[in-house]
């Protein structure tokens, strides 16, 4: 996976990188940017589109349950089959 | 209504047309078709048929009633009299005969003589007066909430409802539940800790409290102070999702949004991925033709730069100076070959001038050279030969051999 401005792109939540596609698409709105650097922001922003889709495509709704372990009196969440 | 006859006229339509068609609007509307609806009783009458007609009166409204026998033996309703609180169930429909809009009661709840409705009341009043239905308290909630904390019970059909609603809008969420009664004496109290350990646990982005639909008892654990109290202590945003759309309990007003059922509840707590799906496509054609834009842009000014380069080129220059440079060349030669030509023509005449003044015509006409052989001088004068000296005579067409006589 391709880093994007030092981070790989696959540690980005969905919202980080939707906001960097964001970014790319105001950086692209300057005209003056040299033409490597702009294609490099296509590129990027193309990217981060496709992994935002990818991230929605396998998202799997996780269930838990909170319980209290009457024990030391501490809070715990288990996964909560129905 | 105005109904227009073909010339533009209006035209009255029957009494029996409006009835039909007021019944037929209260008819198809599905809330008025299945609603609770609460008051006092008044000008209650019972007919030997065993139909009761009734008046329900609140504040300065009030509704008429018919609660048909075969309505009251099915649901066995108690004997219903005049200032009792009750709670009744059933359609709004329109009565032609009389011209008003009635409720056909299918079954009724007695709040005692108002008991819990008045309780209800008063909590209510007292909650409003205390300020925790104040808008300013509302809080806004997340527009992404990534943990959504859920207070129900998890035998519930409302857990399944919300979470399969969760499921197709936002699968990006972490559910937390905390798992609460219902319905019953402990209801309230566990509703309320549910509430508080998932504040206490402190993930959750959104609370939703709330259960389906069921009687106004069912619903009862949601109009009493420990949840209300428990719900405005939160520090997590919640929202209320309790029974039906007509049900409001106390819950619904402390809340920080009411949704009318749990499915809306769980609707209104998370955005759709859907759009956000429509978002990203988007945005792909926004960086596409950004990026169209921009090399399209760059191709034209490209291709104005080489226009203005040819303008200015040298090798325009080149070309003309080379075409100049032809045409000097050509004038050059046509003069030349002027000159040359009037040359000739003067060469030819001295040529000519000069033949006429050539000794030979001289010869010609019958005149000699004589030349002495020694040094082949010219001899123009006596003084210069001496006698028997050799001579020879140039005449026309050749020399003769002489010499002068010895003395």
């Amino acid at each position: 996976m391709k880093d994007v401005k030092g981070r790989k792109m696959d540690t980005l939540s969905f919202e980080e990188a939707f906001e960097r596609l964001e970014a790319s698409i105001t950086a692209l709105q300057d005209g003056k940017m040299p033409l490597d650097q702009a294609l490099q922001y296509y590129q990027e922003g193309m990217q981060l589109a496709q992994y935002c889709n990818g991230l929605l495509q396998k998202a799997e709704l996780s269930v838990q349950q909170l319980s209290v372990d009457t024990g030391n009196d501490t809070l715990s969440v288990l996964p909560l089959d129905l | 209504m105005q109904f227009l006859d073909s010339f533009g006229v209006p035209s009255a339509i029957s009494v029996s047309v409006l009835s039909l068609y007021l019944k037929e609007l209260l008819e198809t509307n599905d809330i008025l078709q299945n609603v609770w609806v609460h008051g006092e009783v008044s000008n209650c009458k019972t007919y030997p048929s065993g139909h009761c007609y009734f008046t329900l009166k609140e504040g300065d409204a009030q509704l008429s009633c018919v609660f048909f026998k075969h309505a009251r033996q099915r649901t066995s309703a108690p004997e219903l009299r005049n200032g009792i609180a009750l709670a009744v169930n059933g359609r709004v429909s329109f009565y032609e005969r009389d011209g008003k809009m009635q409720l056909y009661v299918e079954s009724v709840m007695l709040l005692g003589e108002g008991a819990l409705f008045r309780r209800f009341e008063q909590l209510k009043a007292s909650l409003e007066a205390e300020g925790l239905f104040d808008v300013e308290r509302k809080r806004p909630l997340p527009p992404a909430p990534s943990v959504i904390g859920i207070v129900t019970s998890s035998q519930a059909a409302a857990l399944r409802d919300m979470l399969r609603v969760l499921r197709s809008r936002y699968p990006l969420a972490r559910v937390i539940l905390s798992p609460a009664l219902v319905q019953g004496a402990e209801a309230p109290a566990s509703i309320a800790n549910a509430l508080d350990l998932l504040n206490e646990h402190g993930e959750a982005d959104v609370v939703i409290v709330g259960r389906g639909g069921g009687s106004i008892e069912e619903l009862w654990a949601f109009n009493e102070e420990i949840v209300a109290r428990a719900i405005a202590r939160s520090r997590i945003p919640i929202i209320s999702g309790v029974g039906h759309e007509t049900d409001f309990t106390i819950a619904d007003f402390v809340a920080d949004y009411r949704a009318s059922t749990p499915t809306a509840a769980a609707t209104a707590a998370v955005p759709d991925i859907n759009d956000w799906r429509n978002d990203i496509l988007a945005k792909q054609q926004q960086l596409a033709v950004l990026i169209q834009d921009r090399l399209s842009d760059l191709k034209e000014r490209l291709e104005r730069a080489e226009y203005d380069l040819q303008r200015v080129s040298p090798q325009k220059i080149v070309i003309q100076r080379r075409l100049q440079l032809d045409d000097y060349t050509e004038r050059l030669q046509t003069n030349m070959q002027h000159i040359i030509s009037l040359q000739a023509e003067r060469l030819r005449g001295v040529a000519l001038q000069l033949h006429s003044l050539s000794p030979l015509l001289t010869i010609a006409r019958g005149y000699a050279v004589v030349r002495r052989d020694v040094d082949q001088k010219v001899i123009t004068s006596v003084q210069q030969i001496q006698p028997g000296e050799r001579l020879t005579i140039q005449v026309q067409d050749g020399h003769i051999p002489a010499q002068v006589q010895p003395t």
